[in-house]
């Protein structure tokens, strides 16, 4: 159920964007779509909608096989970053448009346009014209306007890449309420790791058109298949082969024979939390997070010498709860 | 390139390979076809009618080689005159201001919305035998500089305009802070970055009036060897049933207008290229 | 400072002297002999004919033109494929051609000496000396003018709001009727405006093709023409004024629908 890609590949040119990619994203789920520019997970959105045909593979939405359909047959719904607003057509006209289409009676297109505005919070601005709306509201617009004619699955290209990070914010929270009440099965492709955390049920994390790991928010953070989705998914410090958590490292003022000797370099107050750069002893840095509390009790100054050790890291191929490499 | 717009195809273009699509191409290429290259080779089929000897004969002979000789240099008198008067105006139109300076903008593209027939007759009326300014001179070389100065005025001031309203004040300030005066600053700075607006407003002003024929036709009398350029040479010559000699001199014009519309591509690539 | 002044003075004297005196010494001479003689001027019949003649040959040349402009705009700017530079200068030909040379073309395909000429005589149909053959030399001088104003607008409006409608469900009829369309209205209007300007304008391609068969294939301008060779100065520079009226009107036009200019 949901939808299914199965070994989907697509080249531009020389460009790889997708090499056999298979994802699946559960029936009513919310799943992410995350990666690096040029990671290929928009191509791979593109080409479940139909806006782009793979070079081979297949596409399965709600159990049917829609590889050889058009965008017009294959009941999506499609949010663009740039929101894609017809600027001509006042907002009613944009929600009416799929509607419209669809030649629904008229006083049945009435009464679903405004049961939509009201469900993302955009009554009372029915005549107006999309240059007269926010950024914002227009991408409200946008999604009540893909969800008129009832989509079996909800396509989000970046949808909040082109808003102020304070509305941003707004919207991921109303985008989770929304999909809590509608359960559409939602595909979202993001490059903001915090975004994809917040709001997904399922990530699927890709780089160069490849999947590097698929998953819940946890398991990637914390079982992180290799380096390139620790380093992705949260910060993260490198020795050599070794990668630690900036949160993973505790710093002590005396050795206990496990731990490593470094130097307070720099101190950077981030609110709650104090960020910690270091200096090791064989010159090596790294940067530790401890909380203000912490901080405090520890004295930390630049210039004080201390001692680290890590709580927990990863080689990658396999999981230690090492110490430090010996000074 | 060109000058019609360098189009490209915006990313993601939907589904491509539609029959619609190909029906498209099909209606373009249909429609120029039959419209303009198909014409265009007949234009050229007809001039070779009478053989390379005709064609050489047609194109050599002393009338229309006096008219052709007439229309370049004319041209290319008018075309030095509109780079200079050209520019100035332009620079009045976007440094200057002054009341009216609107109505003045829109005055330019006169030129092109009147008929070239009623430019030749105004221009008689006010340089020609019955002038309220005394100055009559109709049916003189004069009166074909003047008719191609009026139709080719827009070219060098509309290609400069664009041109000089994007260009960074703060490169002549610094010019000027450096200690460079007005004009240093406008030789170095300035016209370096119109070059290529004012050769390709040149070319196109050129193009057309090589060409030119509703503005000459009542105001120069249309001598032979005097005062008749090329385009009135080959209406004659079609009068006269002459259609194989009339069509090669016209290939003669048609080749200088391929050579300047190639040579506007490249103009118009070389200014881009200093564009970051 | 002077500086300034001298080319303001330059700037203003060149265009008083070669486009603004000229044209108001036509109202002058027209209204010269009073606003009766015009009238009647206007009125004449083969004044009138030659009025219609231009309006209907420059009406279809624009409506062919427009549909053509939108087609070809879509290809340039949505379409990938090799050549696209060689259209490009094709599109450039009618505005670098004599028109001359655009008749002398047509007489060549359609005349009486040409196979095509002779079937279309045996058909019954005369494209030569007669408004089918001035309609194609008008269509072919005015060619490239809505193409080249809708392509930019088209390539600005990219092709995102025509991906959504089809999401929608629109097929590509529906989307480009109701999406595409009014999306590039003005660049449509103002090519238009261009168009229209132009055909009314042609003299030498209409001239070549129509034969000036008095009364019957003369446009405005050819009129203006011949009425001048027949010394009726005053139908003369009666149609001159209405032409130049045509004109003022399609500057004032283009500057309504034209993209908002600063100087």
């Amino acid at each position: 159920m949901g939808i299914t890609a199965r070994r989907v590949s697509k080249r531009f040119g020389d460009f790889v964007a997708l090499d056999d990619v298979s994802v699946e994203a559960p029936t009513g789920s919310l799943t992410a779509l995350l990666g690096p520019s040029g990671s290929g997970k928009s191509t791979l959105l593109r080409v479940i909608a139909g806006l782009e045909r793979p070079d081979s593979g297949q596409i399965f939405i709600s159990d049917e096989e829609k590889t050889d359909f058009p965008p017009q047959k294959r009941g999506v719904g499609f949010v663009f970053q740039h929101y894609a607003a017809f600027k001509h057509m006042t907002v009613f006209e944009n929600v009416a448009f799929g509607l419209k289409i669809r030649k629904h009676p008229k006083d049945a297109i009435r009464q679903r346009v405004r049961e939509l505005l009201e469900l993302v919070q955009l009554e009372g601005f029915a005549g107006r014209y999309p240059a007269q709306l926010s950024g914002g509201q227009r991408q409200r617009m946008a999604l009540a306007r893909a969800l008129a004619v009832e989509p079996d699955v909800l396509l989000l290209d970046e949808p909040f890449g082109a808003l102020d990070a304070r509305v941003r914010q707004e919207l991921r929270a109303w985008l989770r309420r929304l999909h809590e009440d509608i359960h559409v099965t939602t595909i979202l492709v993001t490059h903001d790791q915090e975004e994809a955390m917040e709001l997904a049920d399922n990530i699927v994390l890709m780089n160069h058109g490849k999947i590097e790991q698929v998953g819940g928010p946890q398991d990637l953070y914390e079982q992180p298949a290799n380096e390139f989705v620790m380093g992705f998914i949260g910060p993260v410090n490198r020795l050599g082969d070794t990668y630690v958590r900036p949160h993973d490292i505790e710093i002590q003022l005396n050795s206990n024979g496990t731990t490593s000797e470094a130097m307070v370099d720099h101190l950077v107050y981030l609110g709650f939390e104090v960020r910690v750069d270091l200096a090791l002893k064989d010159g090596r840095r790294l940067w530790a997070q401890v909380t203000r509390e912490d901080a405090r009790q520890l004295n930390l100054e630049p210039g004080k010498p201390v001692h680290v050790r890590m709580v927990h890291s990863k080689v990658f191929g396999k999981t230690t709860a090492d110490s430090l490499p010996n000074p | 390139m060109s000058v019609t717009g360098n189009a490209q195809t915006a990313t993601g273009a939907s589904a491509s390979k539609s029959e619609g699509s190909l029906a498209s191409r099909g209606v373009v290429i249909t429609y120029l076809g039959l419209l303009v290259l198909i014409p265009l080779a007949a234009v050229v089929w007809q001039s070779t009618q009478d053989g390379i000897g005709g064609f050489v004969r047609a194109v050599t002979n002393p009338q229309a080689l006096a008219a052709l000789r007439l229309t370049f240099l004319a041209s290319l008198v008018v075309v030095a005159i509109n780079v200079v008067a050209g520019t100035i105006i332009a620079w009045v139109l976007v440094r200057d201001s002054f009341r009216g300076k609107a109505i003045v903008n829109s005055i330019i593209d006169l030129p092109f919305a009147l008929p070239t027939i009623v430019a030749s007759l105004t221009l008689l009326a006010l340089y020609g035998p019955k002038s309220p300014l005394g100055l009559n001179i109709a049916y003189t070389k004069a009166s074909v500089g003047m008719a191609l100065l009026f139709v080719t005025l827009p070219f060098v001031i509309r290609a400069v305009q664009p041109v000089l309203l994007e260009l960074d004040r703060d490169m002549e300030e610094a010019a000027a802070s450096l200690g460079a005066s007005g004009f240093a600053t406008f030789r170095r700075i300035i016209l370096p970055t119109l070059t290529p607006a004012i050769l390709s407003g040149a070319a196109l002003g050129f193009a057309r009036s090589v060409g030119e024929f509703g503005s000459v036709v009542l105001l120069t009398g249309n001598q032979p060897f005097k005062t008749q350029v090329a385009s009135v040479y080959i209406f004659g010559q079609v009068e006269s049933g002459e259609t194989s000699s009339a069509a090669a001199v016209s290939v003669v014009l048609l080749v200088v207008s391929l050579a300047l519309l190639f040579g506007l591509s490249l103009i118009n690539r070389w200014g881009t290229h200093h564009d970051s | 400072m002077t500086a300034r002044i001298a080319f303001r003075v330059f700037a203003l004297g060149y265009l008083a002297l070669l486009l603004v005196f000229p044209v108001c010494i036509i109202f002058a001479r027209a209204f010269g002999e009073g606003l009766g003689a015009v009238w009647q001027a206007v009125i004449d019949p083969e004044a009138l004919h030659a009025l219609w003649m231009t309006l209907l040959i420059a009406s279809i040349a624009v409506a062919a033109n427009t549909v053509f402009g939108i087609i070809c705009a879509t290809v340039l700017v949505r379409h990938d494929f090799r050549g696209k530079s060689v259209l490009n200068a094709i599109l450039d030909l009618p505005l670098a051609i004599s028109p001359v040379v655009v008749g002398l073309s047509l007489l060549i395909i359609y005349g009486r000496t040409s196979p095509i000429g002779v079937w279309l005589a045996e058909m019954g149909v005369r494209i030569i000396f007669s408004t089918p053959g001035m309609i194609l030399a008008t269509i072919f001088i005015s060619l490239p003018f809505v193409v080249r104003e809708v392509v930019p607008v088209m390539r600005e409006i990219g092709t995102e709001q025509e991906q959504a409608a089809s999401t929608l469900g629109a097929s590509a009829f529906q989307t480009f009727w109701m999406v595409t369309l009014p999306a590039i209205r003005p660049g449509v209007a103002y090519g238009i405006v261009l168009t229209m300007a132009r055909a009314i304008g042609e003299f030498g391609a209409v001239s070549v093709v129509s034969g000036q068969i008095s009364g019957i294939t003369e446009t405005m301008t050819i009129y203006v023409s011949s009425s001048f060779e027949r010394f009726d100065l005053v139908g003369c520079y009666s149609a001159a004024v209405v032409l130049a009226l045509i004109a003022i009107g399609t500057l004032l036009l283009t500057n309504l629908t034209g993209p908002k200019e600063e100087y």
